[in-house]
């Protein structure tokens, strides 16, 4: 039980990598820096193994296992523990988190090698695995804030990683700024949760609101404004804006930030938070909508993108949106697990976007790729797997995740048949986008300048990491497929504690343990021959009449349906329409009001005008001392005269 | 019968104002030096006729302490005023301004 009784070891792995390659890694050689950054994740990772087989052994009684280091803060009734636990849940994050984190590191040996600032770049890196772990494993929730808080500055440090350039250091502002939006809301949610349980503490939080919930109207408030939060960080509608931006950040890094890990920070929490939002309908209404509108939104705005990281980003959006669908209809489990596939197919995508740019010599532009499949084979046979698992084709790992979200939406205790439909049509219009990105760039003829761009497959410890994920992709989701040959889902069944421990006991539990299906045989059948699977099939079929049998049958669309190409091509103009409405009434505020009137009228003229009192009243006062006696006597005599008939005056009149 | 307090004291007082008037306005370091005198002096008239009509001894041993203070005061004063006419050829204040800033 060492591992277990330590758990702050797994955090100080990374975060020791950090320190050591931030503070003496400047004049390291790469190699040195390789094997602290890669080392201490690996470490990390073998230690969360160690963590599962450890945890597998405990009895469910001891579970969650909370870990109580130190007395942090304490106000009166206010008090806050530097506590870290793990429960099945933080388990699922914990692997996914270290194992994709480590491959995506490793990748990073490869991506980075020729870039300027390595160690500041693998330093960061390993802050960022160290905050996403501290908010897996926080037992409460100010701990789990500090990991929320430190992955979004990892996040702004790695968007603006190239911050000489402008648009990059732009991104990471946004990025921060925007987040910090939500971030107020989940703040204010926090304070209130205190105000409501007298606690921050997940364990204490869960049990009071079992046994003795507050008014409904209370919780729902409390469900919203940490929603906002998670609106904020996983990027969904409308605070979705900077993840698309954060693509100007190194492609490992979209990949295991912008992809993997630090936008399902969101979902993560909103699945932790389930005892409170499962007894708040309205809140789950609220979170299903969001989550399904921006799945469809997004995937509408990825119809037309080029650039081949802007498609990734907004089905990244899409995809978060799926887990909150999930979250919302009562589905927790296939939120996580959708979490989980997708950190494998969406990190494999990223990392073989990633490859394909290192291959085209820092080209993103789809419009410039083509006919790459037999020059970067590896690439291209790990994202063609990712593609399929994404676009939900039987036996990936998108399809269990995916079609366990869209069944729950369809006949799970919170239906909502309406948002089932802009699952599925979102998903088919995943399926079209990603097969369009595939063919754009692997098939057809080179769009290329042949002569000058020497196309070459990326080294080993890149490709490494495209491999094992595809096998992920592959097999991901077989964890739970039991349940479509009418056995028992695994995942959910293992996830069920965590779930069902506080759910409400009036309404049914928010995890349905299979019920026994009437023909296994049938279940599959159905399964195979539903909506999400033909309108994933369809997508493909869509893209392949698009881009492969009729290469100029897009542009006649763009063509004949001008105006909706416009706007999608545009993104529906929302990033002008926050400027017209936002940016640029705060810019005209800021400048003519804070600056030229308070701080350039108020602030300076205060402080310019005392220092002009003081220079021309000296300048006068001067002239009194001339250095002649003799004025000096006239001034005493003076003052003598003056006292005295001063005196004369008060002493006459007594 | 005597002669009332107040004679005395407006002697005194006339006395004194010669004395602020020459110091201001003169400019010859030794006629300075004979006003500040007769402001001394002055002053000690003042004393005197204090002492006189209070019939207390307060203001004579005061009058004592003013004559040694000037018997000093001239001693060094006109030591400086030699020294000054000897190095300048002059005894006009206006021009002793060399430690002026």
């Amino acid at each position: 039980m060492f591992i277990l009784d330590h758990l702050w070891i797994i955090l100080a792995l990374p975060l020791a990598g950090a320190a050591i390659n931030g503070l003496l890694g400047k004049r390291w050689p790469q190699s040195a820096v390789n094997s602290v950054a890669v080392g201490s994740v690996t470490l990390a990772f073998l230690a969360v193994a160690e963590l599962v087989r450890e945890f597998s052994q405990l009895t469910p009684d001891q579970i969650p296992f909370v870990g109580n280091y130190f007395t942090w803060m304490v106000a009166g009734p206010f008090k806050v523990d530097f506590a870290l636990q793990v429960d099945q849940l933080t388990v699922v994050m914990l692997l996914t988190v270290s194992f994709v984190g480590m491959l995506i590191h490793i990748y990073s040996t490869g991506y980075m090698a020729h870039e300027g600032g390595y160690y500041r770049f693998f330093s960061y890196l390993n802050l960022f695995m160290f905050f996403m772990l501290t908010l897996v494993m926080a037992a409460n929730l100010i701990v789990m804030f500090v990991g929320w808080e430190g992955v979004g500055l990892c996040s702004y440090l790695l968007i603006g990683f190239w911050f000489l350039k402008k648009s990059a250091a732009d991104a990471g502002k946004k990025a921060f700024i925007v987040t910090r939006i939500g971030d107020f809301g989940f703040t204010v949610g926090v304070l209130l949760v205190f105000a409501t349980f007298q606690s921050v503490d997940f364990g204490t939080i869960f049990k009071s609101v079992s046994q003795n919930a507050p008014a409904e109207a209370i919780l729902t408030t409390i469900c919203i404004l940490l929603f906002t939060g998670a609106i904020g960080k996983s990027a969904q509608l409308p605070l979705y804006v900077w993840l698309p931006d954060a693509m100007e950040g190194p492609t490992p890094v979209s990949a295991l930030i912008h992809a993997a890990t630090m936008v399902t920070a969101g979902v993560y929490m909103v699945a932790r938070m389930n005892p409170l939002f499962s007894r708040a309908p309205v809140a789950m209404l609220v979170v299903a909508i969001v989550g399904a509108v921006t799945a469809f939104y997004s995937a509408t705005i990825g119809l037309v993108q080029t650039d081949i990281k802007k498609v990734l980003a907004y089905s990244t959006v899409s995809q978060l949106g799926y887990m909150f669908l999930a979250c919302g209809v009562g589905a927790y489990a296939a939120g996580i697990f959708h979490l989980m596939t997708h950190a494998f197919f969406k990190g494999l995508l990223f990392l073989a976007a990633g490859s394909v740019i290192h291959a085209m010599g820092g080209e993103q532009d789809m419009m410039k790729m083509g006919g790459l499949r037999s020059k970067i084979p590896v690439t291209y046979w790990t994202m063609f797997i990712a593609t399929l698992a994404i676009a939900g084709i039987p036996g990936f790992a998108g399809f269990f995740s995916k079609d366990a979200i869209l069944e729950a939406a369809k006949s799970g205790p919170n239906a909502n048949l309406v948002l089932w439909l802009l699952g599925v049509v979102g998903a088919g219009l995943t399926s079209f986008y990603m097969f369009r990105l595939v063919f754009l760039t692997f098939f057809g003829k080179p769009r290329y300048d042949e002569h000058k761009v020497h196309v070459h497959e990326s080294p080993k410890n890149m490709t490494a990491p495209l491999i094992i994920l595809a096998f992920l992709s592959i097999f991901g989701g077989w964890f739970a497929a039991p349940k479509l040959v009418g056995g028992i889902d695994y995942f959910e069944k293992f996830l069920a504690p965590v779930f069902s421990a506080y759910a409400p006991q009036v309404a049914e539990p928010a995890v349905i343990i299979a019920e026994p299906a009437a023909s296994p045989a049938m279940e599959l059948v159905h399964a195979l021959t539903g909506w999400p699977v033909i309108v994933g099939v369809l997508g493909l079929l869509v893209a392949w009449w698009f881009y492969i049998k009729n290469p100029d049958a897009p542009k006649r669309l763009a063509q004949s349906v001008r105006g909706l190409y416009t706007l999608l091509l545009n993104k529906y103009y929302v990033d002008e329409i926050y400027a017209a409405l936002i940016v640029r009434p705060l810019l005209w505020i800021s400048t003519n009001v804070l600056w030229h009137v308070v701080d350039e009228g108020a602030i300076d003229g205060v402080v310019n005008g005392s220092a002009r009192i003081a220079r021309e009243s000296g300048g006068e006062l001067r002239k009194l001392q001339s250095g002649n006696e003799r004025s000096y006597a006239t001034w005493i005599i003076i003052g003598a005269v003056g006292f005295t008939c001063l005196l004369l005056v008060l002493w006459g009149k007594r | 019968m005597s002669v009332p307090i107040s004679y005395y004291l407006v002697l005194s007082a006339v006395l004194f104002g010669l004395g602020v008037v020459a110091f201001v306005f003169k400019r010859n370091i030794i006629t300075i030096f004979m006003s500040i005198e007769l402001m001394l002096n002055a002053v000690n008239l003042a004393f005197v006729s204090f002492a006189r009509a209070q019939n207390q001894l307060d203001g004579l041993v005061f009058v004592f302490f003013v004559i040694v203070v000037a018997a000093a005061e001239a001693a060094v004063g006109l030591a400086i005023v030699i020294m000054l006419a000897q190095n300048r050829q002059s005894l006009n204040v206006e021009r002793v301004n060399q430690l002026k800033f």
